[in-house]
């Protein structure tokens, strides 16, 4: 599905991937942890083509293709789905009309007419049961005054309409309580299947307790320096990070 | 019988103001002279005498300059009339609703695309109301009441003659909107215009117009337009002005709105292109417990010029007016609002907000904005507030990995930054009929109506 050889990334000259190696196939689940700094959110929006990052080497294949050369929404409509650790308010544009273009534009894309409109509720009506959604919420604002948890559930709302091949969750868990966490993890649980992959990108073990990685990566420095399963994971919750840099360092 | 244009034998071409002062008395030959009519466009040709045009010596005007609209050689009145098919202009119509309709076209009222009213209400030719005597009284109460001195309402006074009068008496809701619209077909090299509306709405009655100025040419169109308006006791008044796309067509509006107490009066301004655009916008609140509304939305490009100047003025207690302006400037197109409230001693309790955001697209693209507030009574609210921004790129990247494309993204941000004053007006199909304008100014088709 998605591979990535030698990433070196940088922004305003300042480099922050300094030579990534991943791969994740369909089914997978990879977590990708780190301290703060470390360039996981970084990794996120290089791989959904942010251009305020210069990639200076390396390549990020999906499904064997090169995308370096895609634009954001290129990418999109070739199934790559960031969920934004900070999701950006749009005033004026409703949540339910966001949608409606953004699934369009892609279908648009692929040589497809507009989806018609009963078809786009009843799916917006099942999505938003899914994700446990106030109806009254979809013709609100985008992400206007939205507490943390309803913007992330709301990510994940957006993730189960244009259901990618890739979704790269970034820090989905920050800012959620107990009862949203598990909510926005039962979502992605739901919409996890042989064909598509999910990296999740989190500073703490407690997300992993509910979506269950098949892959733990560490990074630290702009690099991958740990690779693991699961167990790795809880290795870092008890243990923090210290060890690992210093076994990085030595 | 078409008026003759003075000629002059050893220039060239005349100086424009020249021009216009000599063609007062061919144009006072043709109109009734025994009106009291007469005296005020006398009175009002001298005016622009001695002023003449603005300039940006003119602290109003600094930001504007009228030179390259004004050296044209400008017929200034319309000679033939000209005859356009419906179905060539219907787009420039609100069509899917029913209302009344006038029309004029380089300036002459074309009778068989309007469609006027005396049942109750009269919707109808200023040209009739200044010559027929049922008219008199509120000709003789009305007509330039409102309007100020200044040189260019002087000048458009002075000429007046054509345009729209719109009289609503008491306790009637027009259900109908008023459709007001001005085409100039370039049937000349170069026209001037000089419309002048009369709208006059009694006590608790209720009317909506739509105002159009729409050139089907490129050849250079100045429109030096006033509209009076009375909105006598508990009368609302909503009026849209949609204005101008012709990169050769420059306008420059003059609305004055005098409310008495308990209107509500609102004016929405539309600006999409046009050479030059000057809104001269003054509301006067004689009365208590007034709503004044003053909205715009401006998108231009080019080399486009569009300037919002504003004046409310509280003259009494417990009124309230709001001011929202956005603007969106690509290329090199610039902006100007000045906005000005004054609220004076006897005004306490006044509520006034104003707000002007802005959103450059181009390094080139420039705005000037003012907001002058004199206040003289201690116990009001008044807040204003400007910015000038670039499109928030954090927004875009977020709606592009979504799948929506960079011109869309854009077009849908634009949209979401001009909604709250879409959102005001009232009548449905004007604000689709502007979301359609501005998808198309945009190139986009959103697919759905916000």
């Amino acid at each position: 599905m998605l591979k990535i050889n030698n990433l070196h990334a940088s922004v305003e000259d300042k480099g922050i991937l300094k030579g990534i190696n991943l791969e994740v196939k369909a089914g997978e689940v990879h977590a990708i942890m780190g301290p703060n700094g470390s360039g996981k959110s970084t990794l996120a929006s290089v791989i959904a083509g942010k251009e305020d990052y210069e990639v200076e080497q390396g390549e990020i294949l999906l499904e064997g293709e090169n995308i370096d050369e895609l634009a954001a929404e290129e990418r999109a409509h070739k199934g790559i789905f960031l969920s934004f650790q900070y999701p950006v308010e749009i005033p004026g544009v409703s949540v339910t009309n966001f949608m409606k273009t953004a699934i369009n534009e892609t279908r648009k894309a692929k040589g497809l007419d507009d989806m018609p409109a009963n078809e786009m509720l009843k799916m917006i009506r099942q999505k938003s049961e899914m994700l446990e959604i106030d109806r009254k919420f979809l013709s609100r604002s985008l992400n206007e005054g939205f507490s943390g948890g309803e913007k992330k559930r709301n990510e994940i709302f957006q993730m189960a309409m244009l259901e990618p091949k890739l979704a790269i969750l970034d820090e989905t868990d920050s800012g959620l309580d107990i009862d949203a966490l598990r909510i926005v993890a039962n979502g992605v649980n739901k919409l996890k299947s042989k064909d598509n992959a999910v990296i999740v990108i989190t500073h703490y073990q407690r997300l992993l307790d509910y979506i269950v990685p098949d892959f733990v990566h560490v990074l630290h420095n702009g690099r991958i320096v740990k690779s693991g399963t699961k167990e790795l994971a809880h290795e870092l919750e008890e243990k923090g990070y210290d060890w690992i840099k210093e076994e990085v360092g030595a | 019988m078409a008026l003759r244009e003075p000629q002059c034998p050893i220039l060239k071409k005349m100086d424009l103001k020249d021009k216009l002062v000599s063609s007062f008395m061919a144009f006072e030959n043709q109109v009734d002279i025994d009106t009291p009519v007469h005296d005020v466009r006398c009175e009002a040709i001298k005016t622009f005498e001695e002023k003449g045009f603005p300039s940006k010596r003119d602290e109003a005007w600094k930001y504007t300059s009228l030179n390259s609209v004004l050296k044209h050689d400008y017929s200034v009145f319309p000679k033939t009339e000209n005859a356009i098919e419906f179905r060539d202009i219907k787009k420039y119509f609100i069509h899917d609703i029913d209302s009344y309709k006038i029309v004029f076209i380089d300036g002459k009222y074309s009778s068989h695309l309007s469609q006027t009213t005396h049942d109750g209400i009269d919707v109808c030719l200023m040209s009739s109301a200044l010559s027929k005597p049922k008219y008199q009284l509120i000709i003789e109460n009305y007509f330039n009441k409102a309007a100020t001195k200044d040189s260019l309402s002087s000048l458009n006074t002075a000429f007046s003659q054509e345009g729209a009068y719109i009289h609503i008496p008491k306790n009637k809701v027009v259900e109908k909107p008023i459709q007001v619209l001005h085409f100039s077909t370039g049937n000349e090299s170069a026209l001037m215009l000089q419309p002048r509306n009369l709208i006059v709405v009694d006590e608790n009655s209720h009317v909506q117009i739509i105002e159009r100025h729409q050139s089907l040419t490129d050849n250079p169109v100045l429109t030096n337009s006033v509209t009076e308006i009375f909105a006598n006791k508990r009368a609302i008044v909503d009026y849209y002005k949609i204005q101008n796309d012709k990169q050769s067509a420059s306008l420059i509006d003059n609305t004055f709105v005098k409310q008495k107490r308990e209107s509500h009066a609102s004016v929405h301004t539309f600006s999409f292109g046009g050479k030059l655009t000057r809104n001269n916008l003054n509301f006067y609140q004689e009365g208590e417990r007034i709503d004044s509304t003053l909205k715009g939305v401006t998108i231009i490009g080019d080399k486009q010029h569009v300037d919002h100047n504003t004046l409310v003025h509280h003259i009494e207690p417990n009124c309230e007016s709001h001011q929202d302006y956005k603007g969106i400037f690509g290329d090199s197109a610039t902006g100007v609002f000045n906005g000005k409230v004054y609220v004076n001693k006897e005004a306490q309790k006044t509520n006034a907000f104003q707000a002007n955001n802005n959103i450059l697209l181009s390094d080139k693209a420039s705005i000037n904005t003012k907001p002058q507030l004199e206040i003289f009574a201690d116990d009001v609210k008044c807040s204003h507030g400007c910015t000038i921004g670039q499109l928030d790129e954090s927004a875009m990247f977020y709606m592009r990995s979504r799948g929506i494309p960079e011109k869309e993204a854009r077009a849908l941000l634009m949209f979401a930054f001009s909604n709250n004053v879409l959102d005001s007006v009232k009548i449905p199909e004007i604000k689709q009929r502007i979301t359609k304008i501005i998808a198309n100014k945009l190139g986009v088709n959103l697919g759905f109506d916000l």
